[in-house]
């Protein structure tokens, strides 16, 4: 790897017996080197600073007619909003999705394994894999490189022979059974309004809008996430997208501008 | 935080764990078992890295299993108390398990008995012992009330009394409980000290059970 190929373009008359003033001004590096003595650590961090998704806002839960999974759909890289279009929710096969939270590689790379190895199960065992199967797969793989620096956070949902699953995975090897999880930057704010929302005997479009809802108050107090809040419910038949807003105008439709009275109104002052 | 605690009582020994699964600030679950039943009479609970925890606890299952399944008779309490440190021992000096361990069990040659394994490995045979933050609590609560000896309703008593105090004095208390016994019968859960309620996680479990 070059860190400077300004001297390389340089022509050649600089390149014998000039000293290192003149080279400089000639040349300049196009980048300034880091001022540090720990490369190695300056590196890391300059990195993890520029690595995409990782304020997120993603949730799933479990009621009486399945599982619904939302998320919303900002990538930033630090203060950053590199993407307001990101597909957080992970379709590994038709009766499983998985959500990403973390380094935006890490989880498309290691759910794209995850549905090579759910298709190669279906195929050698003629029937598919259970939501527990798949969930302790990834996590064994997760766990078996922990500490090498991967940043995943995911929930792996779906519809098995046992009905609904829904399982919490992540990078330190964590691996949680359960009925309602949020992960990501913007989960405690989601958790609050799912929480206070949440009841088992929901009707479809009731947990598809308490899924939406929680969603954009996230998106509205955590700056990491935004863009279009996607709600995916999975039932006996297999996942389906129920929505996808941008939360910019769910916002309006949920608090529409009232006109304000005007309470007091400007005059001229007349110059006496 | 983290409260794992036991006792060796009259004919039984009693594992008492938290049951919430954190993340920094945020608790992800509140009915998380920490104590895992190792065989028909062993008790294992476990506090540390939740990573490590599952994966360790799992191992150790799987390799007492495999054990009574190759030699048709099943490990002692010592054995597996042994065997269990042995395993952290080694993996000490490659890379860590962060988990300690509180191992119950019942044999019919030695009665009820109680291992603390850290994850330092080392392996200690104790009548009461404690891990986490609640040890602080838990372990002056038993060395006041307990006795050798202790009955079942005794037992459960003094366990109510450390998580009532627990409760009460840790900032970061964990809400629910999950108190498991072993004796001569078996190991099973004993009962469920909740403060809060997952109204979600009981339907689906309900549902599942009528299924």
């Amino acid at each position: 790897m070059k860190l400077d190929s300004g001297l390389e373009n340089s022509s050649s008359i600089f390149l014998g017996g000039c000293s290192g003033l003149e080279a400089d001004f000639s040349a300049p590096p196009l980048f300034d080197l880091p001022i540090t003595n720990d490369f190695d650590g300056w590196q890391k961090k300059s990195v993890q600073m520029v690595k995409p998704a990782r304020g997120t806002t993603t949730l799933a839960f479990i009621f009486k007619e399945g599982v619904m999974v939302a998320a919303d759909s900002r990538a930033s890289m630090g203060g950053y909003i590199s993407s307001q279009s990101v597909k957080k929710i992970i379709e590994i096969n038709p009766y499983m999705l998985g959500t990403m939270a973390g380094g935006a590689a890490d989880c498309q790379f290691w759910h794209r394994n995850l549905g090579v190895k759910c298709r190669l199960h279906e195929l050698a065992n003629k029937r598919r894999i259970s939501v527990t199967g798949a969930s302790k797969l990834l996590a064994n793989i997760l766990y078996s490189y922990r500490g090498m620096g991967l940043s995943v956070g995911t929930m792996i949902a779906g519809w098995d022979e046992k009905g609904p699953g829904l399982y919490y995975v992540d990078s330190e090897g964590g691996r949680l059974k359960g009925t309602r999880f949020s992960v990501g930057s913007g989960s405690p704010y989601a958790y609050g309004v799912l929480d206070n929302g949440y009841k088992y005997d929901m009707s479809i479009p009731e947990a598809a809008e308490l899924a939406r809802r929680a969603i954009y108050h996230a998106t509205f107090r955590d700056a990491a996430s935004g863009g279009v809040a996607s709600v995916y419910y999975v039932g006996p038949d297999g996942w389906k997208k129920m929505s996808g807003d941008d939360v910019g105008e769910l916002h309006y439709s949920y608090y529409p501008v009232v006109p304000s009275v005007v309470e007091q109104e400007m005059t001229e002052v007349p110059v006496a | 935080m983290e409260c794992v605690f036991g006792m060796v009582c009259d004919g039984f020994v009693l594992v008492a764990a938290d049951t919430s699964a954190v993340n920094s600030i945020l608790v992800h679950k509140s009915d998380e078992d920490k104590i895992m039943v190792l065989d028909s009479h062993k008790l294992l609970g476990a506090s540390g890295e939740s990573g490590d925890r599952v994966q360790f606890t799992e191992y150790i299952q799987k390799n007492v299993s495999l054990y009574q399944f190759r030699n048709g008779i099943p490990l002692t309490t010592a054995a597996t108390a042994n065997f269990t440190r042995g395993e952290l021992a080694t993996a000490l000096r490659k890379n860590p398990y962060s988990v300690n361990l509180l191992l119950a069990g019942y044999d019919k040659e030695t009665g009820p008995s109680l291992y603390y394994i850290d994850y330092i490995a080392s392996c200690h045979k104790v009548e009461k012992g404690a891990f986490g933050y609640g040890a602080y609590f838990s372990l002056s609560m038993m060395d006041r009330h307990y006795r050798s000896g202790m009955s079942l309703e005794e037992a459960t008593d003094l366990a109510e009394k450390c998580i009532v105090e627990i409760r009460s004095r840790l900032v970061v208390a964990p809400p629910n409980f999950v108190i498991k016994i072993v004796d001569k019968d078996g190991a099973r859960v004993h009962k469920w000290v909740d403060s809060i309620k997952d109204e979600g996680a009981a339907a689906v479990a309900a549902a599942l059970a009528a299924a």
